[in-house]
């Protein structure tokens, strides 16, 4: 499927650029006249991807963090969040419920958010390679006043 | 600062502002849990209303607060949560556990 619009945004792994991240994200979504909600969840998922790349991906060092954003037919939104870290040995248990490595500032829920703020999330990873995350939102399409 | 307070006998309210995500979180959890060492309040209230934005480290730092909260035999309370930092803290259930008045 060919893409109606793309975008890429690419930064280092420092979390001064996590509001610039979600915020160059919404920017991008705008376009597709979400609702506030729809905004909300793209943010907060566009921000546990990027703090999980900054802090899990690039533990000791900083890298380079790229986001991919893609438009489809039928107002479909996207996302991919790309690291060049160190990568997730055990997918599924990163993915659990309150499974965090990150001790008491992390809550363990970043994964469940995307998960439940979007439509959905695909995770690769190979342990000293990086981590790919790729999340997918149909915007509603209203109807202008 | 992160966050501003008032301070009633017993009863600690703090208020949060601006965007809570990763790169703020550490250092609002630090002064919060400083001020709550040092009046050990027996009520807290953790004000909402100037909050923009929440990711789920804003759930590390209420389970924090929750944690400590308990240790005193105190309260927590959570006042003027936006709809957005609603949901992410509905997300890991912590209605459930933690009474929230949203806005």
């Amino acid at each position: 499927m060919k893409p109606i619009n793309s975008a890429k945004i690419e930064f280092l792994s420092r979390s001064a650029n996590e509001g610039f991240a979600r915020s160059s994200v919404a920017c991008f979504a705008a376009q597709l006249d979400p609702t506030l909600e729809e905004l909300g969840d793209i943010k907060t998922a566009v921000s546990e991807a990027v703090t999980n790349a900054i802090v899990h991906g690039y533990p000791d060092q900083l890298g380079r963090v790229l986001i991919k954003l893609r438009l489809f037919p039928e107002n479909l939104l996207e996302i991919t969040v790309q690291d060049w870290g160190v990568g997730i040995p055990d997918i599924q248990q990163a993915r659990q419920p309150m499974y965090t490595t990150g001790g008491e500032e992390r809550s363990g829920m970043g994964f469940t958010i995307m998960e439940s703020f979007m439509d959905n999330i695909r995770v690769r990873s190979t342990p000293g390679r990086g981590t790919v995350v790729i999340m997918r939102k149909k915007i509603s399409l209203r109807t202008r006043p | 600062m992160p966050a501003t307070c008032q301070n009633e006998g017993r009863q600690l309210c703090w208020s949060l502002e601006g965007e809570i995500d990763h790169h703020r979180a550490q250092n609002i959890s630090q002064a919060l849990e400083r001020e709550i060492s040092l009046r050990l309040p027996q009520s807290l209230e953790l004000d909402f209303s100037r909050v923009t934005f929440m990711d789920s480290s804003g759930i590390a730092l209420v389970l924090r607060a929750h944690r400590l909260m308990s240790e005193l035999g105190g309260s927590l309370t959570l006042k003027a949560v936006p709809r957005q930092a609603a949901r992410v803290l509905r997300a890991a259930g912590l209605h459930r556990l933690i009474p929230m008045e949203t806005r």
